[in-house]
């Protein structure tokens, strides 16, 4: 037996471990967008499906991202055309009631899509908790760099991107990233 | 309160443990103190872990068609509505079922090793049955631990959710999952002999290689398999027309498949020349530790695929373990890298060694760019701590001048004799072949291929299929005259006489059929997609589809909506096709099910992609492909030739011939045990 090669070899596997490790603490399907850390950009869009109480917003509301400083927005990015967007709808109305009376909003914004088939998709999926705005020419979703729905954005209490989600978001992963976020505003 | 499936279950998993543990004790000290009664008790527990591993596996079938829903892996993929056939399948459609299962053959291979090599000479087989009792103990640990699929569900549910409707959706379900699984933990057995070669000392010798090349054949002759069920699978349900997409863990089942095929060609360069032994130990340890990375992939959770199980804490534990076998294995082929040195040189350029070490090197090559592309984005995240995703593109470019490259040496390498060739011999066998080159390219540009690869690629499928299809008929040709024979008692005489050489030469022609099969369906595809409504057509490859009817049915599982079309040539109907959406409770996403009309020439590829609810239009997407069957059968072919290959011959239960090697003898093998004799 060779031990100082074997030794070698065995040294060798290091760097490999290392990746692995490091690879086990991220999601894979969290994408962090090139946002993160810069102000979100800013948006005033009308709400077409209001929501359920007590999260209601009445329809044509104007809803401002600079109205909601001190709190955390997440903002979804759906349409009715998309499959995905039904993996995630429970979840994301479940977890918007969970917040209810906490510093949290939950904005829906119909991407690609109109109104009308919006509100037909919210009916047939059994309702959604919150308020959801219309983005006629998607400038706020090309604002945001979407490259696909369905997206998720986490606007910090400071109006700061904070994490973003792309595909269907587990409603565990929401909760968590919320948490965080509020316990950091408040030491 | 456990039920009785459980109890049974659990029970034989945690008796398991205690039994593998003594097996991995035992076999070192019959070794060493010369032991009978030791090894004797090392090869029950290969049998004891076998039979536990049976029951556990049975109990949980059992927990699954009896609906046993305390039982945590039935309460997490059962329900009452499933199908029975599906039921019994989602044994290995989620995670901790799938552990069990690979437990479970990975138990039956170290039974069949030690039934059928225990009469052996040397300590090559239980140093083997060491290994697979090592590997056993880790899903052992994994199947009382983390992955304990008999856990305790109270209160029990009436009913659960169902198996992952991508699961219960199609045949081959019951096909690809097992094959795969053969496949994957028969690499096991290889390195198992590779590191008891190293530990008995047999490594210098050559003997071992035999064994463990035969055993890899029948490894990856399941693979093969296993894959093309697997494009055949994707084809079928996700309804996308395309069988292969470069997804990470596609690429885990190929990457052992492709340093396997290295192995198979090299091996033979060890055995007639003695060269290539450090290689050949590589590449056995490396096939196994890409199927463990393969497993680590899937069940950490550390890449997101259509195949990647949900996962907790599992996947630590695969760190540990993939940790370990990466030490393990470095230190194996590298410590004993000193002893053995080659034995033999190369004579000559023009040889079939050659061709050999060519294909060695394209075969890594290809490996290792698929290594690279899959593990890429993980390594980028670790260091960089940016997300990049590898695609088609990457693997096309990079892959496709090492394919065409094979199909040549396919062609060039049955034709070279061993040793050297003279120039009349390379004129005689290798000129002809180009007639075949010729004809196949001429045909990709009257198919209307434009693509430089695509016509390469006929153009070398020709010139190797004539290459090996003039080994039939010379060897034929010759055995006619020589002992007049028709031609097919002549051709299975010649196949009969030399079944591993003529079983490759069959395999290869499983391969050209893939080769046409992909080149022709990934350069000639056309597709069209319209919204129908009754009576509407649409067209695609000279054929007129109309759309007659759009349905709806419910099953106990699941609400099926479906639209039957006519499929025209002219004005007459020459069938129908029904391609099909299926909502299931648990899933709100729909599962296609694509309908395909197969024709020798090509494939037509309908699916379903929206519809009104009220019945009055639907969106189908219409894919036509060329050859698309061809991929179906060259696997097929291939599995055939692997059988033809590595079938044991009766020959083999003689005592083994030891042929003289010609070198100045090395120090004897350890051969301390006397009770061998």
């Amino acid at each position: 037996m060779n031990w100082r090669r074997a030794g070698i070899a065995a040294v060798l596997v290091i760097p490999v471990v290392f990746v692995f490790s490091r690879g086990m603490k991220t999601d894979p399907r969290e994408i962090p967008s090139p946002l993160p850390g810069n102000p979100a950009p800013g948006f005033a869009l009308a709400v077409f499906a209001p929501g359920q109480p007590p999260l209601e917003r009445p329809i044509g509301d104007t809803v401002r991202l600079a109205d909601l400083k001190g709190r955390v927005v997440v903002l979804n990015f759906w349409a009715s055309w998309c499959l995905a967007c039904r993996d995630e709808h429970q979840g994301l109305s479940a977890v918007a009631r969970d917040y209810t009376g906490k510093p949290v909003q939950f904005v829906g914004s119909l991407y690609q899509d109109t109104p009308g088939n919006g509100t037909a998709w919210i009916a047939e999926m059994g309702g959604q908790s919150y308020p959801s705005v219309n983005d006629p020419k998607a400038l706020t979703a090309i604002d945001y760099g979407l490259y696909g729905v369905p997206e998720t954005f986490f606007i910090a209490q400071d109006g700061k991107i904070a994490r973003k989600i792309t595909g269907p978001a587990p409603p565990a992963v929401v909760k968590h990233i919320i948490d965080s976020l509020l316990t950091t505003a408040s030491p | 309160m456990q039920s009785v499936n459980g109890l049974v279950g659990h029970g034989a998993l945690l008796l398991a443990l205690p039994f593998i543990a003594l097996g991995i004790i035992a076999v070192p000290v019959a070794v060493n103190r010369g032991r009978r009664d030791w090894l004797e008790i090392g090869y029950g527990a290969v049998y004891a872990n076998f039979a536990l591993m049976t029951a556990a596996a049975l109990a949980m079938i059992s927990a699954l068609v009896t609906h046993d829903f305390s039982v945590s892996y039935v309460a997490q993929v059962g329900s009452r509505e499933t199908p029975l056939f599906y039921t019994i399948i989602s044994l290995w459609g989620a995670l901790e079922g799938s552990i069990l299962f690979w437990a479970w053959v990975l138990s039956f291979y170290g039974m069949t090793v030690v039934a059928l090599n225990k009469s052996r000479v040397g300590n090559l087989v239980p140093y083997a049955a060491m290994t697979l009792l090592c590997i056993s103990l880790f899903f052992a640990i994994l199947l009382v631990g983390p992955a304990n699929p008999f856990g305790i569900v109270s209160p029990v549910p009436q009913n659960g959710p169902g198996p992952n409707p991508l699961l219960q959706n199609h045949i081959l379900m019951a096909v690809h999952p097992p094959l795969l699984y053969l496949g994957y933990v028969g690499m096991s057995v290889p390195f198992a002999f590779a590191v008891g070669a190293v530990l008995s000392g047999e490594a210098e010798h050559n003997d071992w290689i035999k064994v463990t090349r035969t055993w890899t054949m029948a490894s990856w002759g399941f693979l093969s398999a296993a894959i093309i069920a697997g494009m055949w699978w994707s084809y079928e349900v996700l309804g996308w027309g395309g069988y292969w997409a470069w997804d990470p863990v596609e690429n885990a089942s190929f990457l052992p498949w492709l340093t396997a095929t290295a192995f198979l060609h090299s091996a033979m360069v060890q055995e007639r020349r003695g060269m290539l032994r450090v290689w050949n130990l590589n590449l056995v340890v490396g096939t196994f530790v890409l199927t463990i990375l393969g497993t680590f992939l899937t069940r950490s959770g550390i890449i997101s695929s259509v195949h990647a199980f949900t996962t907790g804490t599992i996947g630590y534990y695969f760190l540990a373990f993939i940790t370990i076998v990466l030490i393990a294995g470095g230190v194996i082929v590298a410590g004993s890298s000193d002893k053995l040195r080659s034995r033999g040189r190369l004579d000559s350029a023009a040889s079939r060694e050659t061709v050999f070490l060519l294909n060695n090197l394209f075969l890594t090559g290809f490996m290792l760019t698929v290594l690279v592309g899959t593990l890429f984005p993980l390594v980028a995240e670790a260091i960089r701590g940016v997300k990049v995703s590898v695609g088609g593109p990457f693997y096309n470019r990079m892959t496709l001048p090492m394919i065409a490259a094979l199909l040549f040496l396919m062609g060039v390498g049955p034709a070279l004799p061993w040793k050297i060739a003279s120039t009349a011999e390379l004129k005689r066998k290798l000129i002809p072949p180009a007639a075949g080159a010729v004809l196949l390219a001429a045909v990709a540009l009257v198919a209307g291929i434009h693509d430089p690869y695509g016509v390469l690629v006929f153009a070398f499928v020709g010139y190797a299929a004539t290459a090996n299809f003039r080994e039939f008929s010379i060897g034929a040709g010759a055995r006619r005259a020589a002992h007049d024979e028709s031609w097919p008692t002549a051709f299975v005489r010649l196949v009969e006489g030399n079944r591993r050489r003529y079983g490759g030469y069959i395999a290869h022609f499983g391969v050209f059929f893939v080769a046409l099969g992909v080149a022709m369906s990934s350069t000639l595809r056309t597709e069209r997609e319209a919204t129908l409504q009754r009576g509407m057509t649409m067209q695609i490859a000279g054929r007129t589809l109309r759309l007659q009817d759009i349905w709806g049915r419910e099953e106990p599982q699941r609400q099926v909506v479906g639209a039957t079309l006519e499929i025209l040539n002219g004005n007459r109907v020459i069938g129908t096709l029904e391609p099909r959406m299926n909502f299931y409770r648990t899933q709100q996403e729909p599962v296609p099910t694509p309908d395909v009309r197969s024709g020798v020439l090509g494939d037509l590829y309908l699916n379903l992609m929206a519809f009104r609810p009220d019945g009055s239009s639907a969106t189908i997407r219409a894919i036509y492909q060329p050859l698309v069957p061809w991929i179906w059968f060259g696997g097929g072919v291939v599995v055939f030739g692997a059988i033809v290959g590595g079938w044991p011959t009766a020959r083999r239960r003689r005592a083994p011939a030891r042929v003289p090697v010609p070198t100045p003898p090395s120090p004897p093998p350890a051969r301390e045990p006397e009770y061998a004799a």
